[in-house]
């Protein structure tokens, strides 16, 4: 739907509200203050650990407040609100079109300007690019694989980037080649995709130890253990990292994020957001401020259609739908999709009728239906044992369910509290 | 002839041998219970709700045996009677603490409170609360779903279908503590049960600012401190915008329930207020 269309940008918005905490780990630290005026690219909250990382502005202007707001999930958390005056950017970024393909930074010198630009994973789980390419000491990584299978449908924020920034992925993948010191890449895209398999296979043989693998069609190949598994047929163990399988893996919208870093000291303050669904005017792809509100993103398509039921942040299949459009795109916000109304409801709970099919479509062998009733009981420790950890909610068992239980939302409600065992544990 | 007492004799040896044997294992293998444990558990109330903080009323009894002192240990169900058998029955110092009683602490109803979205999930409180902040614009509210009364044990917290709140039953609640651990936002609250059931409390927990709250609910508490400042008894405290009224220090005057701009701060079974002592209160 929005895959024929390029990537569109987003005009700079009036005001932005950008959330400290846009990634997995602790909270960024804000280092401005009100009245503050920030350029396009400085850094407004520093990162506040070890797995974390810096915010930068996407606009330039006057600091206007630091407030809790809501986010997507409705709770409020701190944002820093910056009314916009301008495009006014920091000198540092190299704003030309250039490709440069030479790179000039060391090892160290690229894990430092993922971090300082503030880097993250752009697939949905924003874990901290830095982190990733820190290999822990006793593991080697020899593999590196790109993702580009579009880890959802209808989602095609990828697809698009693959087809218009295809030369600058490439070259993002020579340096995260250097970065984590390894020989061989793998650029994983899904069968659907044959313009996208071209064009790169067509660019990669520039390019010494890339290859583009072409793959088949499958839901939830764009999770990283099956990624694995389908290119290179090595397994994950259970509560293991790639890396204890020699890879690393990195999604093709934050390969494009580490070329700009590294070659352009362009920090992430925007991003492609894909807006679709099935009665939106003008379904696209967006290059988004981060901080732009939903609202601004859903006016540029078009307004919402009559009859719309649900929209939901990220994916049809692992996104949560959203109570207000008042929110800000964040750095994992992949896409909006509009639902109408009578697709956007549930089906009524029925009993379970042992039917396995939650077994048997699990991507990570897990007991769905096993899980669901533990998480009922309160049975924490036996959820554990079953491996609930090892779910990454891709949602397939809830989806599957000829019974419309509510699967991943018990295995997601024993999951948090098996972490909080687990933290406990750890004290 | 000969084969009928042969059987019974055989029989008859197989079963005193028997007999010996048992005897001797449970001599070998005796385990020696307290006779005082059954005694405590005889006097408990024997509801198994684990208000007391022990996996049942036996594990309860085993801890009060064990204990030099009575101490920390309560069975809310029983209350002060019921720990004071206790506390013969093992000769140790009763403790004596006020009875409690469960609240409700938000009054957001749908008129209050409007609706911002429809919930489709899974219908429990905790799942809701970790997914996303609510159906309405307050984030601290009551979600609905009752978590609370699919864990009482007493069957004395009920839905409201009018309300969508929970509803305590004073007479049956136990103060055990169970829908305390069970609601996700923390809302329901053990209090000092007070002469007739009497109840003044701020039935609301939202921490946000006040424009926030009032923008959010009608009757939500917005921190303005008109209760702190009429007290007499230096019973109310306010924090992070939110008004929390002692329920050791207030003497139940009702001064603060007068003063309230979004009424939150509810009076419960008492007498209706004769009109001269209102107005007075209004024009100080």
């Amino acid at each position: 739907m929005a895959s024929k269309a390029s990537i569109k940008i987003l005009p700079v918005p009036s005001m932005v509200k950008i959330p400290v905490a846009q990634h997995i780990g602790t909270p960024a630290e804000v280092v401005v203050a009100r009245n503050d005026q920030v350029k396009v690219g400085q850094v407004i909250a520093k990162s506040g650990g070890f797995i974390s990382s810096n915010i930068h502005s996407s606009v330039s202007g006057k600091v206007q407040k630091i407030d809790k707001l809501p986010d997507a999930s409705g709770y409020r958390q701190s944002m820093v609100i910056i009314e916009v005056d301008g495009d006014e950017w920091l000198e540092s970024i190299d704003r030309s079109d250039t490709l440069v393909t030479e790179i000039s930074a060391t090892r160290e010198e690229i894990v430092a300007k993922t971090l300082e630009m503030g880097i993250v994973g752009l697939g949905g789980a924003t874990f901290p690019t830095h982190v990733k390419l820190s290999v822990p000491k006793g593991k080697k990584a020899e593999v590196l694989i790109i993702n580009g299978v579009e880890c959802e449908p209808y989602l095609t924020s990828d697809h698009r980037l693959m087809l218009e920034k295809g030369e600058e992925i490439l070259v993002g993948t020579q340096i995260l080649m250097k970065a984590l010191d390894v020989s061989k890449a793998y650029i994983g895209i899904e069968s659907n995709k044959p313009d996208a398999i071209q064009h790169l296979s067509g660019i990669a043989s520039k390019y010494d130890g890339i290859e583009v693998v072409p793959l088949k069609v499958m839901y939830p190949q764009g999770g990283e253990k099956q990624l694995i598994k389908a290119i290179i047929d090595r397994e994950v163990p259970s509560g293991g990292l790639p890396i204890d399988v020699g890879t690393v893996v990195h999604n093709v919208g934050t390969t494009f994020a580490v070329y700009e870093a590294v070659q352009n000291n362009k920090p992430l303050f925007e991003r492609v957001v894909t807006v679709t669904g099935k009665d939106v005017k003008d379904p696209a792809n967006y290059m988004v401020r981060i901080g732009a509100s939903v609202t601004d993103l859903l006016d540029a398509s078009g307004g919402i259609p009559d009859g719309t039921g649900k929209i939901i942040n990220g994916g049809p299949m692992m996104g949560k739908a959203i109570g207000s459009t008042d929110i800000p795109v964040t750095k994992g916000t992949s896409g909006i999709v509009l639902i109408p109304e009578d697709k956007a409801k549930r089906n009524k709970i029925q009993n379970c009728i042992r039917c396995g099919k939650c077994i048997s479509v699990c991507p990570m062998g897990l007991e769905p239906y096993l899980l669901m009733s533990l998480s009922e009981l309160s049975r924490w420790e036996d959820v554990e044992l079953n491996k609930a950890m090892d779910c990454m909610e891709c949602g397939s068992c809830s989806f599957t369910c000829p019974a419309s239980r509510p699967l991943l939302d018990y295995i997601r409600l024993g999951k948090s509290n098996v972490l909080k065992i687990i933290r406990s544990r750890n004290k | 002839m000969n084969t009928v007492v042969i059987t019974i004799l055989s029989l008859s040896l197989i079963g005193a041998l028997a007999a010996v044997i048992l005897y001797l294992v449970a001599q070998k293998f005796k385990v020696y219970e307290d006779p005082r444990i059954d005694q405590v558990e005889e006097v408990l109330p024997g509801a198994n709700c684990g208000g007391c903080g022990y996996p049942g009323c036996r594990g309860f009894a085993e801890a009060c045996v064990k204990a030099d002192e009575l101490g920390d240990l309560f069975c809310p169900v029983g209350g002060n009677a019921c720990m004071g058998s206790v506390a013969i029955t093992l000769g140790k110092d009763a403790v004596v603490k006020d009875p409690e009683v469960a609240v409700v602490r938000c009054n957001g109803t749908p008129e209050h409170r409007f609706r911002t979205n429809h919930y489709d999930g899974a219908t429990t409180c905790t799942i809701a609360h970790n997914l996303y902040a609510g159906d309405t614009g307050c984030e601290f509210g009551c979600l609905g779903m009752g978590d609370c009364v699919d864990v009482c044990d007493f069957d004395a917290i009920h839905m409201n279908p009018e309300t969508l709140l929970p509803e305590v039953i004073d007479d049956l609640c136990t103060a055990c503590g169970a829908c305390v651990r069970a609601c996700p936002k923390d809302i329901i609250e053990l209090r000092k049960k007070n002469k007739k059931d009497r109840k003044i409390f701020v039935s609301c927990v939202s921490t946000a600012k006040g424009a926030i709250t009032k923008k959010a609910c009608d009757v939500g508490c917005i921190g303005c401190k008109a209760c702190f400042k009429v007290c007499p008894h230096d019973a109310i405290v306010v924090e992070n915008f939110l008004a929390y009224i002692d329920p050791v220090k207030c003497k139940l005057c009702r001064k603060c329930v007068v003063v309230c701009p979004t009424n939150s701060i509810l009076e419960i079974n008492f007498p209706v207020r004769k009109l001269k002592v209102v107005t007075e209160l209004e024009e100080k």
